[in-house]
Parts: C-alpha cells; structure tokens; sequence
C-alpha cells in the first residue's frame, strides 16, 4: 500500500491547454509591454537597480516555462473534455458577481442588513430553502456583523441608509452595525 | 531564564490568554471543517489582526495555523475526508481504524502524536534559540537574497511532476510585486497609466482572493456530500499510552517536521511523506501500514505538526517565510513595524521566545479541548458544502473590504478568486504565486543593496554563510537537473486508443511474422525432404 504513495501531485488535462495557452498569451503581452511600461536607466550603478530588471526576469521565467509545459503536454488538440471544463470554468462568475453586488450595496445600505440579504438570498439561491437554513443564515450573517464590527472593530463604514435614523441608533448602527 | 521570565511577561496578559482562547478552539473547528482550511482562516482574519498588538495577532493566527491540523485529523480518520490538505495521509491508516471500529483509538493517536510532534518542535526551537541568535547576524543583503532565491528554488522543486507550471506561477508572483512605483526613481512599472495600479497589487488582496474567495467558489459549485459518522468507543487517552510504545518512530517524525519546516518552501507534505516513509523502513510489520497502522498514523500526525514552530525560523530570524500561511503572517509585522529577521533576534528575543512559549501552551490547549469536545465537533463534518461555500463567500467580504474599504481591491480580489478556482481545478499549484509576491520583493531590495558593496562577481560569495548558502542553491539546481535529465521520456502524443491499435497491430505482425516463419522452416524441411527423398 505504501508504496502505492505518490508525492507527485496530477495535474488535470481536461482544460489544461486552454489555461496554458492563455497564461502564454498573457506572458508574451506582457514581454511586449514591458520597454513601454517599465524604465531603462541610462546612468544605473548595476543590473539590479535598474527598474526593468526584475519584471523582465519575471516575465521571461514566465514565458519560458509556459511555453515549454506547452511542448511537454501530451495532448495538444481541443476535445469535448476541454470545451466541457471550460463551462466549469464560467461557472463561479455567477457567484462572483453575487459577491461584487453585495461591495456596491454596503456603502449604501449597511454591513448588517445586506449581510443578511446576501445570506438568506444565496442560502435559497443555492436550493436550501427550509425555514431551518434560512435562519441558520441570517444567525450566521448577525453573529459575523457583531464579531468583526463589534468586537474586532474591523474598518467597515456606516452606510447611507443609517443616516435616516434617529440621533442616538444612527451613530450606533454607524459604530456598530 | 531572564529571557524566559522576560517572554511570560509579554504572554501574561488577559488579551493574549483570550488570543490563545480563540486561536486555539477556533483553529480546531477551522480544522475540522473539510473545505476551509488554515489558509482560507488566516486570510480572512489578517487584516483583523492588524489592529491588534503583534503578539496578540500573531498569536491568534499562529494558533490557527498550529492547531487546524489537530482537528483536521477528526474528519481524515471518520470519514476518509483530509480536514486540512496535510491530513491527507492521516486517511491511509486512520480510516481503515474506523472501519475496525477503533475510530477512538485513531484519534487518541491522532491527538497524541500531534501533540507530541507540537511540543518537541518547541522545545527544539527554544534549544536552538541561542545558536540562531548567533547565527543570524551573519546575514547581512546578499545572505538574505540568496536565502529566498533558495526558498524560491526550493517551492519550484518541491512540486514534482510540475515544476514548469510552478516556476511560471512564481514568476507571476514575482512579476505582481514588481507591479507599481518601483522604490528607485519612483518610476511607474506595469500600470498602463491606471492610478489605482499605481500602489501595487496588494498581497493581502491577492492572498484573500487565490485562498479564500477561490475556495468559496469550488464550495458553491460543488454538489453536497453524505456524510455518515461511524459510531465508537473506548477512552481517547488509550493513545497516549500507545504512543510510548512507539518512541522512535514519534521521534524520527518530529525530527523530519522540525527540518522539513526550517527548510523555506518544503513544508508540512515533504516532512509528513518522508517521516512516513522511514516509519515503514523502520517498522517490523511494513505490511500493515495503509491498512490501519498505529505507526503510519504516528508518523504522518507527528511530523505535520512538528512543521508549524520550525516554519517560524526563517521567518523570524531571516525575515524569509518558507510557506504561504508565514508569508501572511510576515504581513502583520510589517503592519506592526516590527522588522522579522536577525534584529528581531538580537534586540527582541523575549518577543520570539514567547511566541514559542505561546506554542507550547496552545498545544496543551488544544489537546485538552479536543479530549472534552471530540464529540460534538464531529458534526462539523456535516455542514453542506455549498452552505460554507456562503459563509466564506461573506467572510471573504470583511476579509477584503477591511483592508482600505476599496470596492477595487474587492474586484482584484474577485478576479485572483477565479484564478485560484481555476488552479484548484487543474490541480495546479497556488502556493507559488504568493511565495513568488513575497520573496519577488525581498529579492528586489536585498539584490540592489548587495549590489551596492560588490564590485567583481566573486564578491558576492566572499563571506561564508554566502558560499554555503551558493553551495546548497548549486547542489539542488544540479540534482533537479540530473534528476529530470535521467527521467526525461519523449513525449507520446498518441490517443490511448492509436497506441492500443499500434501495440496490437506490432503483437499481430510478430505473430504472423513467427507463424509464418515456422510454416516456411516447415514446408523447406518438407521440400528438403521431398528433395533428399526423390
């Protein structure tokens, strides 16, 4: 059994040549970049204090290496497989703009009510839509709001909406909520 | 001892007695939850650390980092699911234990060992104290730069099997630390005239979205799993009784986790396959390990977490991490102006003995929460993938948005979460990314101030701890090299279905070809014959 044990980690094929391919172009439009977005100092006392000189390292180890995973790639032509982890792949962005909506919408109607939306609405958006969840959720988005702003005192600031309320609840739904 | 006294000075506070509270249950819990892991915890919790006191934050953090392994052990040997990734071999043989029904044997041991591997690292650490403290003023820029360009060498050959990718995501790593005004000429570097690239690519943002949003978004889109808890009995002390029985084995692992954890870039998966290894070389029954072996479990628990205290080394005495978790924690020294490296063992060395010390008793800490709560932690298993997938997503919220209250860092952070998801699903590494950020930088600074005092290449490597440290980078280029050299196959890049086609093809001519020779000997034979005969 144990010497069945395998230190080397599997990299996944299907959708690998899409990743590589693309980190590939990303690298060699980075190399283009790099005279125009970097500084080549004329009068520089070494290498490594010209500006240029470590984003072109990088740059370069990045270009090699990809380019040379590419060669080493068993398989090199796009199959069903392929097209089929790209979906996987678009799938999170769902999630993603989820989570971008929620960063707009906190500035303007507070930490804790749109804690509490965002968690009740993604719980049941997820298909756990029992009464059990649902409240799990919105305990959980409480419990989150009253430890990080509460207690740690995390940078979160007031929103829009809190300056609404009546003197003495609005500064501590500023301080607080 | 007036160090000792001096760091329990610093330890007896109330705030950090509730920092050694939190960091330890919560670390547990964190752990015992597969799917969140340390990382995705300490990301999350650094920028709320950062207003703390250093002790007081680190300490939280690092008793995350010290005790997640402990309660990653609980759903690695019930439900064959690692907590935490370095759990991974505790299922080989904790597993098969449960299915015995000895799932409290396994844990007793589990706990036991992990325990043990804790506290030795330690008290090794506390011992070598003083030698570090010597040793570390002797490395001055060039040490340093050579120190991380090994630990950068170290991270790339570490990922066996994919070292082309590894470097490429360390070079990316490196490439984001350079992005930004360069400290030189304050010239812009890869901004493309944005005026919010122009502070750089926030390694906090980086780290919040490759560790923590990445994972939310594997949770979210993963279906939920069945967990079912075996039932068992009998005493969780049973292991620390079994454990004494095996004290070589306990030993070799914690030594393989203390050097495995001082070595930057290596870590807790290389400590725990050796340990393991030579836990099976050493043992009289080999043939029991993978199938429920009390030494495989030993082996594998202590060595994981002998890692945490020995990962500490180098970054507390080089100002190098040799990992992603102390690359973040690197972060709340610098928050803090508190400058890790042979300073820090000079002029603050009760500092770093009562972080030590702050280990030790977060180990006890630990193991006696564990020995009272085994119970109901159990049931953190069962909490739904894409419920957690949730809860991270909100908690990556606080993460991120805490930090400069930037809806820009949030989009950053976004966009390096689906990076990291796409990572995930390659199996492809993350970890050189972030170390790449780290050790770009350090390497930036510590190149350009040695280049200051060097005026012919030789100078570099004038001075002894430079040369050996020279020595090692060439010895492990050179093994890599002579390694991949004797490894190398051509790639085939046939379907498996050609290549099944072609070797039966090559079987079928071979045979023809034998038949066909045996029939043509035969009717010659026969010919000669007739021919001899007529």
């Amino acid at each position: 059994m144990a010497d069945e044990i395998d230190t080397q980690i599997r990299t996944r094929s299907a959708g690998q040549l899409g990743f590589v391919v693309a980190a590939l172009l990303l690298s060699l439009l980075l190399l283009i970049n790099l005279p125009g977005q970097t500084l080549w100092l004329e009068n520089s006392k070494s290498f490594a204090a010209q500006p240029r000189f470590w984003p072109a390292v990088a740059i370069v180890v990045m270009v090699i290496c990809f380019a040379l995973h590419l060669l080493r790639m068993r398989r090199r032509g796009f199959s069903k497989l392929d097209r089929a982890e790209l979906r996987r792949w678009v799938e999170p962005l769902e999630y993603a703009l989820w989570f971008m909506v929620y960063v707009v919408a906190v500035p303007w109607l507070g930490f804790l009510p749109m804690s509490l939306v965002l968690a009740c609405a993604l719980t049941w958006r997820l298909g756990y839509q029992s009464k059990t969840y649902l409240g799990l959720a919105a305990l959980f988005a409480v419990v989150t709001v009253i430890l990080f702003k509460g207690l740690l005192g995390v940078k979160i600031p007031g929103a829009a909406l809190y300056e609404i309320l009546p003197g003495g609840l609005r500064n501590f739904a500023i301080l607080y909520l | 001892m007036e160090i000792l006294f001096a760091a329990m000075e610093v330890l007896a506070r109330w705030d950090v007695a509730l920092a050694l509270i939190a960091g330890s249950i919560g670390g547990v819990a964190i752990g015992a939850i597969p799917g969140v892991g340390p990382a995705v915890a300490i990301a999350i919790l650094l920028p709320a650390t950062f207003s703390m006191d250093p002790i007081v934050g680190l300490t939280v953090l690092l008793g995350i980092y010290g005790s997640s392994m402990y309660g990653g052990a609980i759903p690695a040997i019930l439900i064959n699911t690692p907590g935490t990734a370095v759990n991974a071999l505790t299922t080989y043989d904790g597993y098969p234990m449960t299915l015995r029904g000895e799932a409290r044997r396994a844990l007793s041991l589990a706990y036991s060992s992990s325990f043990f591997g804790g506290v030795f690292s330690v008290v090794c650490l506390i011992l070598l104290s003083p030698v570090l403290a010597k040793v570390a003023p002797m490395f001055g820029s060039r040490e340093i730069f050579l120190a991380a360009l090994l630990g950068v060498i170290l991270v790339i050959v570490a990922h066996r099997g994919q070292m082309l990718i590894a470097a490429a995501l360390t070079g990316f790593g490196i490439f984001l630390s350079t992005v930004g005004l360069e400290p030189v000429k304050y010239s812009r570097r890869f901004t493309f005239e944005q005026s919010w690239l122009a502070s750089g690519v926030d390694l906090i943002v980086v780290v919040l979205g490759l560790f923590a949003l990445s994972q939310a978004f594997v949770l979210l889109t993963m279906d939920d799993e069945k967990v079912h808890i075996a039932k068992s009995r009998g005493s969780l002390f049973q292991g620390f009784r079994e454990l004494a029985r095996h004290p070589r084995v306990a030993a070799v692992s914690a030594g393989f986790g203390v050097l495995m954890g001082m070595i930057p870039g290596v870590g807790e998966f290389t400590a725990q396959f050796m340990s393991y290894t030579s836990a099976r070389k050493l043992s009289k029954t080999p043939q029991a390990f993978g199938r429920g072996s009390s030494e495989g479990l030993i082996a594998s628990e202590t060595a994981n977490n002998a890692v945490p205290a020995a990962a500490m080394i180098p970054l507390l005495a080089l100002g190098i991490p040799g990992e992603a978790l102390t690359a973040m924690m690197l972060s709340v020294f610098y928050v803090h102006n508190v400058v890790p490296g042979p300073g820090l063992f000079q002029f603050q060395m009760d500092f770093v003995v009562a972080l030590y010390l702050a280990l030790l008793i977060l180990n006890v800490l630990v193991v006696g929460f564990l020995l009272v709560s085994t119970g109901w932690l159990v049931y953190l298993t069962k909490i739904p993938n894409r419920f957690l997938g949730m809860c991270i997503l909100l908690l990556s919220f606080v993460g991120v948005y805490s930090i400069r209250n930037s809806a820009v860092d949030c989009g950053v952070a976004a966009v390096f979460g689906l990076i990291g998801f796409v990572l995930k699903r390659l199996n492809l590494p993350i970890v050189p990314i972030v170390l790449g950020m780290v050790l770009g930088g350090i390497m930036e600074v510590k190149l350009r101030a040695s280049m200051n005092r060097v005026k012919t290449p030789l100078d570099f490597i004038d001075r002894p701890i430079a040369l050996l440290l020279f020595c090692v980078i060439v010895v492990v280029l050179g093994s890599t090299l002579w390694r991949v050299w004797r490894e190398w196959t051509p790639v085939d890049r046939r379907s498996n279905a050609k290549k099944a086609s072609v070797h039966f093809t090559k079987r079928i001519a071979g045979r023809k070809t034998r038949h066909f020779e045996t029939r043509t000997k035969k009717q010659r034979r026969k010919r000669s014959y007739d021919h001899l005969g007529s």
